[in-house]
């Protein structure tokens, strides 16, 4: 049961569990009544069976491509991002793909080796919601979500850059 | 030149707060050290062979008096009072305490300075002309479009942790290239269509380095008002794409060459056309904005000084010479450009003093309606000098050492802090540069040998430009002794090349004369009004490998 930090630093806990990518050979283990992130690709392998369900999100990798589902990301009642190493910078653009070109209003939520210091990067780019790494302290996270009170550039948070606020 | 508003300053102060926080967590131990590093690299600091490095961003060399003279007393009050300008147009200090930085921060924020970018694996300092807005053929002045892309880069939240780093240049003139933009990660030539309107052609994919390689055309023409989301696309595939798993293979060029420039366009067209005409496309509105930043200062309507000029040549021989290498012509008549070169033979190439510092403020101040601009050769620029008080700025610029007649010449050495400072470097740099300039010491040979660029680095990463130096040094590591290896041949500008390698290494003492062999074969085979380039290109490496190698 992790705890979840909101956009607004808050702090809640929730049931959502990862659920790793099964050894080749096994088949996926999701624990009934668990609501549980599935890899990408294997729900859309069983698209079928999974589509609608409230219990089922998935995660993305940092190496896969959001591409893959396209639109039906706005299916999912959760999505998450794995960021193997906090230095792996690929999730920002997966996030801002599935925000800004696939239209997906859900909880977006930062896994894996998430740091302070990287939370309002995170919620620029279209997070939402951030399991920090267990060993970091939850208590600092609202603070550095709001280092910056305002951006030069468009992102997901906000489409007006510096330059177009600065016009009007 | 810009100026901060209220929105800058505000940035400005949170990114100090919050490097002073990172800074606190780090030195209780909150922080790994692998986890600080980014951050702190990306706050300009490193920590090098001696001591923590400071590198502060002049953005597109541009410094007003007032940062000159806060840089100085910042040398005097946290440092050993002398500062190292790099060949990214920035300022390095060489001794600054790890606790200490938030506090030079702030103090650089004051006065509209910070060192974000500088160096990590995110979009560093954007480069362009060091005679920018003064020389007559240029398109259109760049630096709008430099400063329009500091901002957009800057704490860009998709682009902090690319897979290395990322440098853009902007050139302005179809003529010379003066900002090396074949061998950057983007560069940007500023070009006009047939319709006349105002655009760029975009190169992608140069690079020195361990690959080094001159960047391939991947636009023709690319409309101003598309300039950033244009980048941004280029960013994104980079981003997503570009290679994780080595470091010596992460750079754009690599990606670019494993899906060949053609493929690589395909995809940027691609991504870009879905974000196009999003918000971040600028406005004629927001250009005009930025350029107001960079109008023409008070100029006075003034005649060549002409005659004057000549009188005072008669008169003094060292002014003369100094008049024909180190000063340039301007657009407004009656005004010049004045190349302070910060090589003098004694000083490692780059070097000033706290006080040295100072005085250029002053001179700024007195000549050059206040300010000044950093070359990425490592030498500064008074840009707007009055014709007829060239005399007398040269005779406040000799005691200071910054009137050395060499620029452009052999001695006019790019050279890295090498193995003196830096923890990367395989040899010593500063050295082999001035045992190069004490054996030419006759400013009249080097006139008739012309311009060479010699471009010294101590190491792979090649921050010292070796590749596009028409002689090139590489610092080597070979079984713990420092030898250095020389190419022939490279080109920063807009013939850009990388040089060929010429053979085995050599013993640094042996340098000096090693390069007075290569210029031998230069003396010898050129034809009139060849520079050494031209006569390298015509007869190839073959000549200048028998003579070294003999």
């Amino acid at each position: 049961m992790p705890d979840v930090i909101a956009a607004d630093g808050s702090i809640r806990n929730d049931s959502w569990v990862v659920v790793d990518r099964p050894a080749e050979g096994e088949s996926l283990n999701v624990a009934a009544g668990q609501p549980a992130l599935i890899p990408a690709d294997l729900w859309l392998a069983g698209y079928e069976h999974y589509v609608g369900r409230d219990d089922i999100g998935i995660w993305f990798d940092s190496h896969d491509e959001p591409e893959m589902l396209g639109e039906k990301v706005k299916e999912l009642p959760l999505i998450a991002v794995n960021f193997p190493r906090f230095v792996d910078g690929r999730g920002y653009s997966i996030a801002r793909l599935l925000r800004e070109r696939f239209g997906y209003q859900g909880e977006l939520r930062a896994i894996g080796d998430v740091l302070l210091d990287q939370l309002q990067f995170m919620k620029r780019c279209g997070f939402d919601s951030y399991v920090l790494r267990a060993d970091k302290d939850i208590s600092k996270a609202a603070r550095c979500l709001n280092f910056f009170s305002q951006a030069y550039q468009a992102a997901t948070d906000t489409d007006q850059p510096l330059f177009r606020r600065r016009a009007s | 030149m810009y100026v901060y508003d209220e929105h800058d300053r505000q940035i400005a102060a949170e990114r100090v707060a919050q490097f002073r926080d990172q800074t606190e967590r780090a030195l209780a131990g909150e922080l790994a050290e692998e986890e600080f590093l980014p951050l702190r690299l990306q706050n300009g600091l490193y920590v090098q062979r001696l001591a923590p490095m400071l590198r502060i961003c002049v953005p597109y060399g541009m410094l007003r008096s007032d940062q000159i003279r806060r840089l100085a007393r910042i040398t005097r009050d946290y440092d050993k009072g002398y500062a190292h300008f790099t060949t990214r147009t920035n300022i390095q200090l060489n001794w600054p305490n790890l606790e200490d930085v938030p506090d030079i921060l702030a103090e650089l924020a004051e006065v509209e300075m910070h060192a974000n970018q500088t160096s990590g694996n995110c979009i560093r300092n954007t480069t362009t002309d060091q005679f920018s807005g003064v020389q007559a053929d240029e398109i259109a002045d760049p630096r709008p479009y430099c400063e329009i892309i500091r901002q957009w880069s800057t704490f860009h939240p998709e682009f902090a942790f690319l897979p290395r780093k990322f440098k853009v240049a902007v050139n302005a003139s179809e003529k010379t290239d003066r900002a090396a933009i074949q061998v950057h990660d983007i560069g940007l030539q500023l070009v006009r269509n047939d319709q006349g309107e105002l655009g760029f052609r975009v190169h992608v994919g140069g690079g020195l380095g361990r690959t080094p390689m001159v960047g391939p055309v991947i636009r023709e023409f690319l409309p101003e008002l598309d300039l950033l989301t244009y980048l941004e696309a280029v960013l994104r595939v980079y981003n997503r794409y570009g290679r994780r798993d080595n470091k010596f293979k992460a750079r754009i060029k690599i990606l670019v060459k494993a899906l060949t420039p053609e493929g690589f366009a395909e995809k940027v067209e691609a991504e870009w056309a879905h974000i196009k005409d999003s918000p971040t496309r600028l406005t004629p509105e927001a250009i005009r904005k930025f350029q107001g930043y960079f109008t023409e200062p008070d100029y006075e309507t003034l005649e060549n000084a002409t005659a004057l000029l000549s009188e005072q040549r008669f008169e003094n021989r060292e002014f003369d010479k100094w008049l024909t290498h180190n000063v340039s012509e301007h657009k407004k008549p009656g005004y010049a450009s004045v190349t302070l070169t910060l090589k003098k033979t004694g000083t490692p190439p780059g070097d000033v003093t706290d006080y040295q510092l100072e005085q250029i403020a002053d001179l700024a101040d007195q000549f050059s309606f206040g300010e000044a601009r950093a070359t990425h050769e490592q030498n500064v620029v008074l840009a707007d000098v009055r014709q007829d008080q060239l005399f007398e700025l040269w005779q406040r610029l000799v005691p200071l050492g910054f009137a050395t007649a060499n620029l452009n010449t052999l001695t006019d050495v790019i050279c890295c802090p090498g193995g003196d400072f830096c923890a990367l470097a395989n040899a010593k740099s500063i050295p082999v540069a001035e045992a190069i300039q004490r054996r030419f010491d006759d400013l009249d040979y080097l006139y008739d040998l012309g311009p060479i660029d010699l471009n010294i680095s101590g190491c792979m990463n090649a921050c010292g430009h070796h590749h596009v130096g028409n002689i090139g040094v590489l610092g080597v590591d070979k079984k713990g002794e420092e030898f250095y290896q020389i190419s022939l041949g490279g080109d920063s500008h807009h013939d850009a090349a990388i040089g060929k390698i010429l053979g085995p290494s050599f013993a640094r003492n042996q340098m000096p004369e090693v390069i007075a062999k290569i210029i031998d074969v230069y003396v010898d085979k050129r034809s009139e009004e060849e520079t050494f380039l031209d006569t390298y290109r015509r007869v190839g490496i073959e000549p200048f490998k028998e003579r070294v190698y003999a």
